[in-house]
């Protein structure tokens, strides 16, 4: 590690910060000004260095100190991290408002995690063993979990010295023989996708409870969907319907650039409602990480990175989390602003051109892995995108549509007729479809494949006749076409549509598939009959 | 830290409303800035950039009559602030928060920056508790509460300040909140509406304060005005435990006014030659509003905004509708058939309705009628796309008796004119037209005889 250097600023433009301090590396984390500013290194120059400040830059001044911390922005990694709400830079914002109120002023914050708390440790290795990277030395029961303490990639060795019992984070937990001591805790730069042994094909679907989504359009475990919606279709609600109710081990929630009301709705369901599985309150499962739209806009930017990194931490102790990002188009804006106030050459849009190799290294952190310690882990991702004027044409959409396996699109006209969620069946597609065949099969029933083929055939014909009925009316059409008309009607009224404020908010697929079935009936029969 | 002024003449460039001031010694972002020109001008300015001994400054107020010559700039080591007390009420106020009644200005209690700082999300509450507007539209279908920032989308031409007007004067907490005000923003507003709005706040028994620029007025304080109202806003609301009314008309204006000043920083235009940032400036107004958990206060936001060419998809509304919890739209077609207040519920929508509605709130049917009027309603305008093709008699009966509905609950409930309706006149009026076509459902009636 690095020691720390210090330099002065020679010059501030919005966020954006230059300073005389030579010898930095690229995105080595930045102290910035007699306020101690969390920035980072984004461009380095001969004679200087180029800075972006993540915290609001009002009253920074020439010749103030930079500090350069010899490290990258990191993400803290261990017990505790569960049901609290960070923001993007990975401080704690209930400590935060303890220390400022309400409001959140630029303040130093020590640590993402409470380091004096007193845990359990049971060690699972003993003096003498050999360890490295991702092994397991030991757990320490966290609520529901069991958090295992793991050897931070990129570390090995002979245990020696192994605790047990009460400690806290800050206690050396073994020492290897090579003088490493490893802590309950370690740091992963947030940029840098964390290692695993390897990436395994995706079998089995993350069952979210939304009929349409199981049933039509289903995600894989390892997977990524995107949501795009204009404003007023849905996308939050969606998304908070997901996290409440998906099964899975883990969730983390970004909401990035979205408004701040609906976050304290979110913590206050997340507290009250149970998780079926574990019956302990929701959040128990649940990780926040929050930039709301006020919030700086450059930490805005890092706070899916944050997320992501939390991500693939559960993912590598063996979890299969979710991670749920609202949304990414306020990220794309981040990075837009960002790269504007650096005067990049702009693309599309004014987005930088960078904006679809970024998306795809971070749609590609998602995915099913067998761990460095030989576990079987998964992040799945389930990401919303806001369209501006809900034009699917825009860059961020059109990058995202190459890299994710399934489209959700959401509709306004649906939405305006109150059809939730508003996911329009004519146009969204799930790649994972055919690899989920056999799992819906074995699992839940053989006709699966065909129950759906029958139901998209039952819209796409409506859809046809819709025209036809509008010039005709229901009276001007033959009795098998009135048929599909009824049956359609049941299907989007009695089956995609799903109440996100009732019981009917989860649906088991075993349900799902029952409904359908049930729903269709009517018109294999008339079908029949006819033939 | 200086904890002094001091004075330069080397100002090298003016360009609009930005000035370059050469070998300054030592500045920082956000110093406000005086410049004191010839023939007295005085202005304030805000440093935007620093680059090494040149800084590049934001002009507040008109630049006529500078010169490079005789410009003195003082720096005086300070963020701006804005005075706040209670005595703001009652007052008018320009774009650069000096009064414009006549009167002196008020004594400082405290001081605040006028950017403001984020509400930290874990303090927020959640806004639920009704406010009655008066208007069915908006009670019954698209309920506004106390926290929430709710716009209205209107039109060149369509009666939105007589809405607002009418929100005004009805406007009353459900519990009749004993320290309501209403802070009064106008941007770029001609004479007059700024008249017409006047004698609404006037009218009303509530106090306000006004914080005025008009169309006339320079386009930098146009920016400013809506956050010196909010600093203000919050002082009252979060110091004083008071409900505030925050109304802003018209964000057009602003946001027209924040693409000029971009243009002129020479930033890279985005959507329309609007900065790429409208959303995070936009954000930190409207994000603005709220309640916490440490004060009784709230601020609740109408911002009005008039669609340029009556497109919802323009950023200006786009943007907006991304970060308020819902709109009121209002609709061009209603307004030709005489409905006032012309307010097409389908695409209206309050984001935080559900929360503020039902037993304790409002009225235990509310939901489930509201459901019902918007169901039937939107069934009726689909109707009538059918009735221009086939006609009225090529239509099945049970269509005719929706399309009938349709007709009805634009000229009865919507359609109300002037005078306010309370929460229980707009939900019987609901329940009586459902009752007429016949159209309550048999689970509402279940659950109405068991009570």
């Amino acid at each position: 590690m690095k020691t720390v250097t210090t330099g002065k600023i020679i010059s501030i433009s919005g966020a954006t910060v230059r300073t005389d301090l030579t010898g930095l590396t690229l995105f080595e984390r930045v102290s910035v000004g007699e306020q101690n500013l969390t920035g980072e290194v984004v461009r380095l120059e001969k004679d200087g260095t180029v800075l972006q400040v993540y915290e609001d830059p009002s009253g920074l001044g020439l010749d103030e100190p930079v500090k350069g911390l010899g490290v990258s922005l990191a993400t803290t990694l261990g017990p505790g991290l569960l049901s609290v709400m960070f923001d993007g830079l990975q401080r704690r914002l209930d400590v935060l408002a303890d220390k400022t109120g309400s409001f959140i002023y630029p303040i130093h914050l020590d640590s993402s995690l409470d380091l004096k708390k007193e845990w359990s440790f049971i060690p699972m290795v003993k003096d003498g063993d050999i360890v490295s990277s991702g092994d397991k030395i030991g757990y320490i029961d966290e609520g529901p979990f069991q958090h295992p303490i793991i050897v931070p990639p990129g570390t090995s060795g002979m245990v020696e010295n192994i605790s047990q019992g009460g400690i806290t984070l800050e206690e050396t937990l073994c020492k290897l023989d090579n003088g490493t001591e490893i802590l309950g805790y370690h740091s992963w730069p947030m940029r840098v996708p964390r290692p695993y042994k390897k990436k395994i094909s995706p079998k089995e679907p993350v069952i979210t409870g939304q009929r349409i989504i199981d049933f039509l359009f289903p995600l894989a475990r390892g997977g990524t969907s995107i949501i795009p919606g204009g404003f007023g279709t849905g996308k939050t609600i969606l998304e908070q319907t997901i996290a409440k109710h998906a099964d899975v081990d883990i969730v983390i929630y970004a909401g990035c650039g979205e408004r701040g009301n609906e976050m304290s709705e979110l913590i206050e369901e997340f507290l009250e409602l149970e998780d079926p599985r574990t019956n302990l309150p929701l959040m128990e499962r649940t990780v926040l990480v929050v930039n709301t739209s006020n919030m700086p806009v450059a930490a805005r930017e890092a706070s899916i990175y944050t997320a992501v990194t939390l991500g693939e931490y559960y993912r590598d102790l063996g979890f299969h989390v979710l991670l749920l990002a609202d949304s990414i188009s306020r990220w794309a804006e981040a990075l837009r602003e960002i790269s504007s106030s650096l005067e990049e050459m702009p693309g599309e849009e004014g987005y930088p051109t960078y904006l679809a190799s970024r998306l795809s290294s971070f749609v590609e952190r998602a995915g099913i892995v067998e761990t460095l310690s030989g576990d079987i882990g998964s992040l799945s991702m389930i990401l919303s995108v806001s369209p501006p004027g809900g034009d699917f044409t825009e860059p961020v959409t059109q990058s995202l549509l190459r890299t994710s396996g399934a489209f959700l699109m959401l509709d306004t006209t649906l939405a305006n007729s109150r059809h939730f969620p508003a996911i329009n069946w004519m146009q969204s597609y799930s790649l994972y479809k055919n690899i989920l065949e056999d799992y819906f099969k074995e699992n839940f029933s053989g006709d699966w494949q065909t129950l759906r083929n029958r139901c998209r055939e039952i819209l796409h014909k409506e859809e046809s006749l819709k025209e036809i009925m509008e010039i005709v009316g229901i009276e001007g059409l033959q009795e098998q076409d009135r048929l599909v008309m009824t049956v359609a009607e049941n299907i989007r009224s009695g089956f995609l549509a799903q109440n996100a404020y009732t019981d009917d908010a989860f649906c088991q697929p075993q349900k799902t598939l029952d409904i359908i079935r049930s729903v269709t009936e009517v018109y294999l029969k008339g079908k029949t009959r006819k033939a | 830290m200086r904890l002094a002024e001091h004075k330069y003449r080397t100002t090298s460039r003016i360009a609009g409303q930005l000035l370059h001031v050469e070998d300054v010694h030592s500045a920082r972002i956000g110093e406000v800035v005086k410049v004191i020109g010839p023939d007295n001008i005085e202005l304030e300015g805000e440093i935007l950039e620093v680059t090494k001994g040149n800084v590049l400054i934001q002009l507040f107020g008109e630049t006529r009559g500078l010169n490079l010559e005789n410009a003195d700039i003082i720096f005086t080591d300070t963020i701006r602030q804005v005075p706040l007390s209670k005595d703001i009420l009652g007052r008018r106020l320009n774009g650069s928060f000096k009064p414009i009644d006549g009167l002196p200005m008020f004594l400082a209690s405290e001081w605040r920056p006028a950017r403001g700082y984020p509400i930290n999300p874990v303090s927020r509450l959640r806004p639920e508790e009704f406010i009655e507007t008066g208007i069915s539209a908006i009670d019954g279908l698209n309920t506004l509460v106390k926290g929430q920032k709710l716009p209205i989308f209107s039109c060149a031409g369509l009666p939105a300040k007589e809405l607002v007007a009418q929100i005004l004067q009805n406007a009353k907490l459900r519990e009749s909140s004993k320290s309501f005000a209403v802070i009064f923003v106008a941007l770029g507003l001609t004479f007059h509406e700024y008249s017409f709005y006047l004698k609404a706040l006037q009218d009303i028994e509530s106090e306000f304060a006004a914080i005025i620029n008009m169309a006339d007025d320079p386009v930098m304080e146009r920016l400013m005005a809506p956050r010196f109202a909010l600093t203000a806003a919050e002082y009252l609301a979060f110091d004083h435990d008071m409900d505030i009314l925050v109304l802003v008309t018209d964000m057009t204006n602003y946001c027209d006014a924040l693409r000029e000043i971009s243009n002129a920083r020479k930033e890279l235009p985005g959507r329309r030659g609007y900065p790429g940032y409208m959303y995070s400036d936009l954000a930190s107004l409207y994000e603005r509003a709220g309640r916490i958990r440490d004060s009784k206060g709230s601020i609740t936001m109408i911002p009005v905004i008039t669609m340029p060419e009556d497109d919802i998809t323009h950023p200006i509304p786009d943007l907006t509708g991304y970060i308020t919890e819902g709109q009121i739209v209002l609709s061009r077609e209603l307004h030709q058939q005489g409905v006032f207040p012309p307010i097409d519920v389908l695409p209206s929508l309050s984001r935080l309705m559900q929360k503020g509605i039902g037993d304790e709130r409002t009225r235990e049917d509310h939901r489930d009628l509201a459901n019902q009027l918007y169901k039937h309603y939107a069934k009726g305008r689909e109707l009538k796309k059918l009735e221009a093709i086939v006609g009225r008699d090529g239509m099945a009966e049970p269509d005719q008796l929706i399309l009938d509905f349709a007709a009805e609950f634009e000229n009865q409930f919507v359609h109300q004119g002037t005078h306010a309706r309370s929460i229980y006149k707009t939900l019987d009026m609901g329940l009586e037209i459902l009752q007429t076509f016949d159209l309550v459902s048999d689970s509402f009636l279940e659950k109405q005889s068991k009570e």
